[in-house]
């Protein structure tokens, strides 16, 4: 088996789920030029609900195949995480919106910090195991294996991405949130509902983030009320790597993310003589974000801002 | 030669041609006074001045030195102090302090300096207090040192302002819009200051809406219409110059 | 009471001295010595928030990764003053170091970031956190550095003039334990960074930093190096950080990375933020009551024994949501701290009745 391969293809499937959730990034920072922290709790809250309620349809009607369960934790958590997502905006951001940079920024660390304990209350200490009730069939690509779940994974979050595209570029809502981006005055005064965008955005963002919250603890079996923290780390990562506020930059940013992770991870030991091993994997996020920050601070894609004024 | 010079300096954002092709001067001495329609680009120019944009082409010297690749804070080390559109104070500092903050390129304490409080340092910081206290004093907010800037009255923070800026101990003083939101009599009062400092042989950047006041003040005018510099000289002349008034003075009435 | 002791500072000076200088004594009496143990924590975390405070609270820098600088100064004591290596250097050199190069990271970390907005900074701290927490769990091999997980145990006392802290102490028919005599070594540091980190807010550089946290754009204007100023708070608070840091290896006698994780540096932000931003008395009372209410809470699960027979929730388990929590509600309801600063309590008394509705909407226009 041929590990460049087999390695290119998990960074990708990865790849595509940091993207997911680095489109809720940049769509909030795009808008509010916020970092939204709790965002990776959201992404986390949405495994946690869909696992619990994938375990309830076990219970209840073992019968069902596994695909249908899933469908069916994915549709629960959906709106779960939106209406999440809805109330923290209300709650927490929206009072802070004309406050010193710093407190929105504090609060959004609250959140987070709040919705990690919870979620630990609710879900206990332990990792939470995704059943195994998915097919498990494996294909060959060339000189890889690829898993049914993976290409699922990936088509899935193609598509994701495409509606989106199409949402923000095709749609009323969509120009409304590029006009807001651009100048939340300026929006205002065309009469576009800056609150009820901000929301959607927030919204949204959770619906992406719930489920690739799902595709995670299906892809790595398990889920943990910590999984939200590295995840958004490093989503926030991609986002910055491919432009923050650039759509297409966080999803480029995911994806080569997601594959200089796994290559890094499978050939740190050579790289490194065997000095370091790849139990590392999670530095390469960070030297990646940043080096970004050091010869491009406005990302691969993102416009080159003049960051003096 | 020329204070301030500024040499076909062009500025673009994007697609957005702020200023295009801009050559004046500024004498050292004079009131000099920059106007023109909204968005025309008279702050664009103020922030290319004073180092908080970059040009996109041209050149711009103070007393000889190129300024267009320092940093805003050497440019004020060189001498040249400026006032904000938006009035950009510290605000959750007091008056006082804030004009101390504009001593900042004049004086030297480091973190030992600080800790240990030496004599030098303690000479220093007096001096520097006493300083802002008179800016105080002469802008007229001798007995509000102590409020927080973003307490005090709209005129006083214009004011406040300009006493910052004066801490640095410029050669020449931009002033972006310093009346603005004022009333007649603090106007007047406004235009005195400008012309007690310029006796004190303060040289003068002034951005004004107000024509009466540019006119009044002023020994010479430019005038900026989308980026262009459409007329340049002695008031008299600008004022009657007929593309001025189609530009300016026209979209006004 | 208080009335009548700002009217005699000498006096209230005096009875603080004596009240700091008999505190482990009543306290070890009263509640026993463990709480002199958790009395020596207060004064750890009142250094660390003390250090942070410069970051956050003078030039409203946002750090997330304060911990990482207090780990650097924990391993390289006990890299320099343990049987890890076989050194065994005395504290004063190796304080210092731990302290120079936590502020050498500090430095590091922050020339590429500190042009750059600032919750850039933030990311980048909290990502920086957790490198140095990931290098310190795994670099037990191939080359053991930081004995990875289990953390390096045995590492020297402080010993002054050839009296070990980590000794009771007997003198005139006292016994100082250990704990007590940290107290005092910790009592002095916190003193010396009390009236440092004065020092400097009333100063130029203060200043500088004041003017950076209130708009960043006008303090460039007025000839501050933004970048240079926020470099020196940034490597100030590290070094801060790094002492700190050091003085808590030497107390424990044992690190490991559990014990520099996130939520450490959380928990030192938290601090800050419930005190008050900016203001020392503020920052101290903050590090005191986040250290001192984790240890009340635990009596809480006694509490559930003896009501409820057993531990419903674990209080441990409630520490952070309740720290979560005041985060959020501080910054929506009191962001200023419980205690504000200074300049807004002189300006209380200054005021003279001056629209304050109609000037705060001018900052928003152009926030
Ligand atoms: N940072 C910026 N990014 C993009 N466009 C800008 C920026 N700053 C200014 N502009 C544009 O440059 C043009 C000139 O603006 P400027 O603020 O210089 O005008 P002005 O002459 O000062 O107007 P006013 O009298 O209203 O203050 C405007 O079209 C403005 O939108
Ligand atoms: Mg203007």
């Amino acid at each position: 088996m041929d590990i460049f391969a087999q390695q290119l293809v998990n960074g990708l499937v990865l790849g595509s789920i940091y993207a997911l959730v680095a489109l809720g990034y940049t769509m909030v920072y795009g808008i509010l030029e916020l970092i939204n922290f709790a965002h990776g709790e959201v992404t986390m809250v949405g495994a946690m609900v869909a696992l619990s309620v994938i375990g309830l349809l076990m219970g209840v009607a073992p019968e069902l195949p596994g695909v249908v369960v899933v469908l069916a934790g994915i549709l629960v958590a959906i709106p779960a995480c939106m209406a999440l997502a809805y109330t923290i905006e209300k709650i927490a951001y929206r009072p802070l919106r004309h406050a010193p940079r710093l407190a929105p920024l504090i609060t959004a660390i609250g959140v987070s910090i709040i919705l990690q304990n919870l979620a630990m209350l609710i879900w206990g200490r332990q990792y939470v195991s995704f059943p195994a009730i998915l097919p498990s069939d494996k294909y060959a690509l060339l000189g890889a294996q690829i898993s049914l779940l993976q290409i699922v994974i990936v088509v899935l979050a193609l598509l994701l991405m495409a509606g989106l595209w199409l949402l923000v570029e095709r749609t009323r809502l969509g120009r409304a949130m590029r006009a807001t981006a651009q100048s939340r005055e300026v929006a205002e005064l065309m009469g576009v509902n800056v609150d009820r965008v901000i929301s959607a955005t927030f919204v949204l963002g959770a619906a992406i983030a719930a489920i690739a919250g799902v595709m995670v603890s299906a892809y790595y079996g398990l889920a943990h009320y910590y999984m939200g923290f590295m995840l958004g780390l490093k989503a926030f990562s991609a986002a910055v790597l491919g432009g923050i506020g650039n759509l297409a930059g966080a999803m480029l940013g995911g994806l080569l993310l997601g594959v200089i992770e796994a290559l890094g991870a499978g050939y740190i030991g050579d790289l490194t003589g065997g000095f370091l091993g790849s139990n590392y994997q999670d530095v390469f996020a960070f030297f990646v974000l940043i080096g970004v920050l050091v010869l491009r601070p406005s990302g691969l894609l993102g416009e080159r801002v003049a960051n003096r004024a | 030669m020329a204070l301030l010079s500024v040499e076909n300096v062009s500025k673009r954002f994007g697609g957005i041609q702020a200023l295009e092709d801009i050559t004046l001067a500024v004498e050292a001495g004079e009131i000099y006074g920059l106007i023109g329609p909204n968005g025309a680009g008279k702050t664009t120019l103020f922030n290319c001045m004073t180092g908080l944009y970059t040009v996109s082409s041209g050149a711009i010297r103070l007393d000889g030195a190129a300024l267009q690749a320092l940093k805003p804070h050497q440019i004020v080390k060189l001498g040249f102090a400026r006032t904000f559109q938006n009035i950009r104070l510290f605000a959750n500092m007091s008056a006082l302090e804030n004009v101390m903050v504009g001593r900042h390129a004049r004086t030297h304490a480091k973190v030992l300096g600080a800790v240990f409080r030496g004599r030098k340092t303690r000479a220093e910081e007096a001096d520097t207090q006493e300083r802002a206290q008179t800016l105080l004093n002469r802008v007229g907010l001798a007995s509000k040192g102590q409020v927080l800037a973003c307490h005090l009255a709209y005129g006083d923070q214009r004011r406040l302002e300009i006493a910052r800026a004066l801490a640095s101990e410029p050669r020449l003083l931009a002033l972006d819009e310093p009346v603005a939101g004022m009333n007649p009599s603090e106007r007047l009062q406004m235009g005195e200051l400008m012309r007690e400092l310029r006796a004190d042989g303060l040289t003068l950047l002034l951005i004004e809406h107000d024509v009466k006041l540019v006119m009044g003040l002023c020994d010479r005018v430019a005038v900026l219409d989308y980026g262009r510099k459409i007329a340049e000289g002695q008031s008299e002349a600008v004022r009657n110059d007929p593309a001025v008034i189609a530009a300016y003075l026209g979209s006004e009435a | 009471m208080p009335e009548a002791l700002r009217q005699r500072p000498r006096l209230a000076f005096a009875g603080l001295a004596v009240l700091l200088a008999v505190l482990p004594f009543l306290v070890g009496l009263g509640l026993g010595n463990a709480w002199v143990r958790v009395l020596d924590f207060v004064l750890l975390y009142m250094l660390l928030a003390i250090g942070l405070n410069i970051v956050v609270g003078y030039a409203g820098l946002l750090d997330l990764g304060y911990i990482a600088f207090y780990a650097l100064g924990a391993y390289l004591y006990a890299w320099l003053a343990s049987p890890h290596f076989g050194l065994h250097l005395p504290f004063w050199v190796v304080l210092p170091l731990g302290a120079m190069l936590a502020g050498l990271f500090g430095v590091l970390l922050g020339a590429p970031t500190l042009r750059l907005r600032g919750d850039y900074l933030a990311i980048v701290t909290l990502g920086f956190g957790e490198i140095i927490r990931i290098f310190m769990n795994n670099l037990n091999a191939p080359f053991n550095l930081t004995n990875g997980p289990q953390g390096m145990n045995r590492i020297d006392p402080v010993s002054v003039a050839g009296l070990s802290l980590g000794k009771p102490l007997h003198v005139a028919g006292l016994t100082l334990p250990p704990t007590t005599l940290y107290y005092y070594l910790f009592l002095a540091f916190v003193l010396l960074a009390i009236f440092v980190a004065m020092r400097l807010q009333d100063s130029r550089i203060g200043r500088a930093w004041a003017a950076l946290r209130e708009d960043e754009i006008a303090a460039a204007a007025m000839g501050i190096d933004t970048r240079n100023v926020k470099l020196l708070a940034f490597a100030m608070g590290a070094s801060f950080g790094g002492l700190a840091g050091g003085l808590f290896a030497a107390f424990q006698g044992f690190i490991s990375p559990e014990s520099f994780t996130l939520w450490e540096s959380i928990l030192v932000l938290c601090m800050i933020v419930l005190g008050g931003m900016g203001n020392i008395p503020g920052v101290l009372l903050g590090a005191a009551l986040l250290t001192l209410i984790p240890e009340a809470l635990r009596y809480l699960g006694d509490l559930q024994r003896a009501t409820l027979g057993h531990v419903v929730v674990d209080p441990s388990d409630l520490r952070m949501l309740l720290f979560g929590v005041a985060l959020v509600m501080m910054m929506l309801f009191r962001p200023a701290g419980l205690l504000p600063s200074r300049l807004r309590r002189r300006e209380f008394a200054a005021q003279d009745g001056v629209a304050e509705q109609e000037q705060a909407s001018l900052y928003d226009a152009h926030a």
